[in-house]
């Protein structure tokens, strides 16, 4: 969707799910999920549909994912950090899971 | 980088958002010898005008323009004028008493203010049509951040809907920063000229005209513009074509990103919670605080400046930001000089001038504000547009009374998403104004936090007695 206008920016290691994803300095969560090309965040708790970063500006709240470990942060308003674990989010609680 | 724990107890002055008119509003007072502080709860100053104004990764001041650079000055001005500016900061209560309940990196404060002035400015007006949650659909707003702030731009097929200045200024950014466009659908209704056409020598006058026609030429000239009646996003898991028809007749476009834009409104959640009496603007299709001279709200103390006190734009939000703060100043030491704020006041109303246009061309039509059947009205909670309409028809009076029949409005957006859209549904359906539909009412936290972030607080001896056995 996304591609980087300049290669400018110092490199950041984060992961996402575990997986290793290439992140800029300067870079919020949920920007370095765009541009990793990583199609949805979360899964609603209504009906469990696939969500992606909206507004990214801290407004509709649909960028939330875990970092370190921590649920429900507003990704768009996060810097990447080195080492920052991502976690995208499911949703719907499923009964006896 | 600043800790809560370092925060003062108390400040004379709170200023909340660093976009144009909290950066102008602080620098002003700091300057003025009031001990100050500006709350700002992303990673850098310039709000969203001006995001990423000192560390955009945009080299090419030719992709952003003049306009955008112009924050700079006011950045550099705002920390040099000796104002505490915190970002990475989180207000998330603001009461009568001023007392403001703010987060940094995890740990929370209650911090005392003498004067507050609120510059938490707009966000972009809900546009809810089908499909609009579908991951591949965002913002302009949020695309033109991405291009701010991290020089990422659309590379894929993407189509741009819906109007405003804000959407063509993308498209043009977008063209410039080498970013594709496929199209562009606009949902300007031709009978907005019926109003706007008599605003329009005042906007002719206005700075805008010609920056607005300019914009127009450099967009039209390069991609494929249609007008419409009609949008739908359509997809499984995620975006896959846009459906769109205009007069009935449908066509569909293979896309990968839609950009979705009409017009900004202000962010009332935090000037709501406090307290502050809002009114429906009708030209503007939204709620906006009631507000004296100085933008003084009806709590006694606490000032909306920047576009939060109505959609007027950037430089105009710093003026705002000006005059809401000399009225500060003036409060809490009347000895102080001054800056003029007639001349300020002048500039304003230039500013302001050519907003009567803007404003009537860009009403978005009633079938965008106010949608039907299973289209989402609620995007947290998933509440769909029938559901409203029919609790509304069934006797549901007002918004507040429909979060507790559908529980819209009380997901972690807090009605930033619905909240305009429950309440024009509920008008409609009832044959009644927004006015006198209302909005929600607003309770702290307007922004989310952790049982641990309250924990955090420091604790006195006397409150601790009180709860000890």
């Amino acid at each position: 969707m996304f591609k980087r206008l300049a290669d400018a920016g110092t490199a950041v290691a984060i992961t996402v799910d575990g997986k290793p994803v290439a992140a800029r300095a300067g870079d919020t969560v949920a920007a370095a999920l765009l541009a990793a090309g990583i199609d949805h965040c979360r899964t609603t708790p209504v009906t469990g549909a696939p969500r992606a970063p909206y507004c990214l500006m801290g407004v509709c709240f649909e960028c939330l994912v875990t970092v370190d470990g921590i649920g429900s942060r507003q990704g768009c308003l996060i810097p990447v950090r080195e080492g920052m674990k991502v976690e995208t989010q499911i949703g719907k609680r499923e009964a006896g899971r | 980088m600043m800790a809560a724990s370092d925060l003062a107890p108390s400040y004379d002055l709170v200023v909340i958002g660093g976009g144009p008119a909290g950066l102008a509003a602080a620098s002003l007072a700091a300057r003025a010898g009031v001990s100050t502080v500006l709350f700002d709860e992303n990673p850098g100053v310039g709000g969203q005008i001006y995001r990423a104004i000192a560390t955009t990764p945009v080299a090419d001041r030719s992709i952003l323009g003049e306009d955008y650079w112009a924050g700079a000055a006011l950045a550099s001005e705002a920390k040099a004028s000796g104002a505490l500016i915190v970002n990475g900061a989180t207000v998330w209560s603001l009461d009568p008493q001023k007392i403001v309940g703010v987060s940094i990196a995890g740990k929370a404060r209650m911090i005392e203010a003498k004067r507050v002035i609120i510059a938490t400015g707009s966000q972009e007006r809900p546009f809810p049509i089908p499909g609009w949650t579908l991951p591949g659909v965002m913002t302009a707003g949020g695309a033109q951040t991405a291009l701010k702030a991290q020089g990422l731009v659309p590379s894929g097929r993407t189509v741009m809907a819906g109007n405003g200045p804000l959407l063509w200024l993308l498209a043009a950014q977008t063209l410039r920063a080498g970013g594709r466009i496929d199209a562009i659908l606009d949902t300007t209704p031709w009978r907005n000229w019926l109003q706007a056409l008599v605003h329009l020598p005042d906007f002719a006058l206005s700075p805008y005209f010609a920056k607005g026609l300019a914009l127009l030429r450099e967009v039209k000239a390069k991609v494929p513009v249609h007008r419409v009646d009609r949008v739908e996003a359509v997809g499984k898991e995620k975006l896959g074509e846009v459906v769109f028809a205009s007069g009935g007749r449908e066509r569909r476009l293979p896309a990968d990103l839609l950009l979705l834009h009409q017009g900004v409104v202000p962010n009332v959640n935090l000037a709501n919670a406090a307290g502050a009496a809002h009114v429906w603007n009708d030209r503007q299709l939204c709620f906006v605080p009631v507000l004296d001279a100085d933008f003084g709200s009806s709590v006694p103390g606490i000032a909306v400046a920047g576009d939060g006190a109505g959609i007027a734009g950037g430089t105009a939000a710093a003026e705002r930001g000006r005059i809401a703060a000399i009225a500060a100043v003036r409060a809490l030491r009347a000895d102080t000089t001054l800056p003029d704020t007639q001349a300020i006041r002048q500039k304003l109303q230039r500013e302001e001038m050519g907003r009567a246009f803007l404003d009537w061309l860009n009403r978005p039509a009633e079938s965008f504000r106010q949608p039907e059947g299973e289209t989402l009205a609620c995007r947290c909670e998933e509440v769909t547009a029938q559901q409203v309409r029919d609790m509304a028809r069934i006797g549901c009076e007002g918004p507040n009374q429909m979060k507790a029949f559908l529980r819209c409005g009380m997901g972690p957006c807090q009605g930033r998403l619905c909240g305009l859209t429950v309440t024009e549904l509920i008008a409609a359906e009832r044959k009644m104004t927004p006015a006198e539909v209302g909005y929600y009412r607003l309770r702290p936290p307007v922004k989310p936090i952790t049982l641990a972030e309250l924990a955090s607080l420091p604790i006195s001896e006397a409150e601790r007695k009180a709860v000890e056995r």
